[in-house]
């Protein structure tokens, strides 16, 4: 058998693993650079403006049943107020005595001021590349009405305390068949995917970078993406069962993101990979 | 953490991704570009050409000289898509009159093909896919119907868990 | 109807800078649906800019272009007040056209 000396197995390995990439710290800072030249290539013409564009004209026109306009919606600054009003959510409602993030809120009132019914309001919550959803129009309208304000969700109502401590619970939470958690990417500082650069959620500053920017265009997905998306796709790829539009889960992990990210200028509809 | 990587492709098709990752597709199929709507100008011969040599030809550009005068401007090198890839393009030649931009690894090698009439600054940016890391070639005519060609690379990532 | 294309022009010295979104599918024919089937190329062929009754602009696309396109170029010539044109047509013949005023 033909003995193969130490060193040209060190070499070789050496060799394996600069292909591979692996470093113990994080990657080369040219890459690390040019996709920050790559993010900042994009930031002027962000389709997400056309989004923003078919939600003012949906917020602003007579529709359902009772062709009444959603100006008579109360996102949680007063009636038809708009601007500021998604740096503060999600909120308190008491017509409805719980907790709503924007999405359920606009359903609320799709449902409530325009007779719509709730399965109307809901057929297509994400746009699929050929069918559009209002909903994602409508959250890149009212976000971009908070473009500068900075996040300020509220913590004073009991219900409000409750949906944090829930949305924490739920993203320390190990489960699915790869055991993952939100935390498991998201919890820790100097984490990566390849060369995309994980937030550290439960950190002040990587929470308020990440929160205040979205909803953003996908170009990946070339659709605007809302917050309720982001966090179905997470629960996808942490192979978790899938997350229900509108549900308390979902509003109680908005929750705690939006409120860990409060004192950050909201900075969204931004355009993402 | 389990290495079960047949499961993990059934999910993926099952959510229709792999439909997404093939969006634009590494191999050409004989695909054509198509045909001009009526009444426009469009070169189809360029567009469904599918090497850059028949590119060239069918764009009338020869054997183009190569050139460094042009600037890339906020041309990224690494695009974290490669759906949306920004281009920027800036002529120094003087006499431009076009700019083609044409991806090397593309299945239809010409992705675009912008004239600037008098009076027009010779530089624009765009956004182009580009099936995979490539040289992106800028093919420059001048008013004297000479052709310049000029290159620079971009290499094409795929961030996140692949979607 | 096609979707509005959003459309700022800006000048500076004399020269305008014109920048374009434009929403359209961009899909190249080479994609296929869940079932199977080949998704019907459609994108825009031919752009063009008019000021002041004259082509500013033109450019012919392919499918390479992104969905949802991205256009930005400068002219001469122009002044605060006047007003630019932007057509689109794509393979099928569909048409678009928006104007914006430079401001």
């Amino acid at each position: 058998m033909k003995r193969i000396a130490w060193w040209t197995v060190a070499i070789a390995a050496g060799a394996l693993l600069s292909l591979v990439g692996l470093r113990a710290h994080a990657q080369p800072r040219d890459a690390v650079k040019e996709i920050e030249r790559y993010r900042e290539a994009l930031a002027e013409g962000n389709p997400a403006e056309l989004w923003e564009a078919r939600g003012e004209a949906l917020w602003k026109t007579t529709r359902g049943p009772r062709k009444v306009l959603l100006e008579g919606c109360d996102l949680g600054k007063g009636l038809g107020v708009v601007k500021g009003a998604y740096a503060a959510l999600p909120r308190y409602f008491a017509d409805v005595d719980r907790v709503m993030d924007i999405e359920t809120r606009l359903v609320q009132c799709m449902v409530t001021l325009q007779s719509f019914t709730a399965a109307e309001a809901t057929r297509q919550v994400f746009g699929d590349g050929t069918k559009r959803s209002d909903l994602e129009a409508l959250v890149a309208y009212v976000a971009a009405e908070s473009k500068g304000v900075v996040m300020d969700v509220p913590m004073t109502h009991l219900k409000e305390r409750e949906a944090y401590a829930l949305g924490e619970r739920i993203f320390f939470f190990r489960g699915g068949s790869h055991d993952f958690s939100c935390a498991s990417c998201h919890g820790e500082p100097g984490k990566r995917i390849r060369l995309q650069d994980l937030p550290n959620l439960i950190d002040p500053k990587d929470a308020q970078r990440a929160y205040t920017s979205w909803p953003a265009y996908r170009v990946s997905q070339g659709e605007l993406r809302t917050m309720q998306w982001r966090l179905f796709d997470c629960f996808r790829q942490q192979r978790f069962p899938a997350l229900q539009f509108g549900s308390d889960a979902s509003i109680a992990l908005t929750t705690f993101l939006a409120r860990n990210a409060n004192g950050g200028t909201f900075n969204a509809p931004a355009i993402k990979r | 953490m389990h290495g079960r990587h047949g499961s993990r492709r059934e999910a993926l098709k099952a959510m229709g991704l792999v439909a997404v990752l093939a969006a634009v597709p590494r191999r050409a199929l004989g695909q054509m570009a198509g045909t001009a709507a009526p009444g426009i100008q469009w070169n189809a011969a360029a567009f469904n050409a599918q090497t850059v040599g028949e590119t060239l030809k069918a764009l009338g550009a020869g054997t183009p000289a190569p050139t460094a005068d042009v600037s890339w401007g906020a041309t990224p090198e690494i695009a974290e898509n490669g759906a949306v890839v920004p281009v920027s393009v800036t002529s120094k030649i003087p006499g431009t009159e076009a700019i083609a931009i044409l991806i090397e690894k593309n299945p239809n090698k010409l992705a675009a093909n912008f004239s600037f009439p008098e009076g027009t600054a010779p530089a624009l940016s765009t956004r182009v896919k580009m099936s995979e890391s490539s040289m992106v070639y800028a093919l420059v005519k001048t008013k004297d119907g000479k052709y310049f060609l000029a290159s620079r690379e971009i290499k094409v990532t795929l961030g996140g868990c692949g979607g | 109807m096609p979707d509005p294309m959003r459309i700022r022009a800006t000048i500076q010295d004399g020269e305008a800078t014109v920048r374009v979104l434009m929403s359209h599918e961009m899909e190249t024919g080479q994609r296929k649906d869940a079932a199977g089937n080949v998704i019907p190329a459609h994108f825009i062929q031919s752009v063009v800019a008019m000021h002041n009754g004259r082509p500013v602009f033109r450019a012919e696309w392919g499918p390479a272009v992104s969905k949802n396109p991205y256009l930005q170029f400068q002219f001469g010539g122009a002044k605060a007040g006047d007003k630019v044109q932007i057509t689109w047509v794509d393979n099928k013949g569909e048409t678009r056209t928006d104007e914006v005023v430079i401001r």
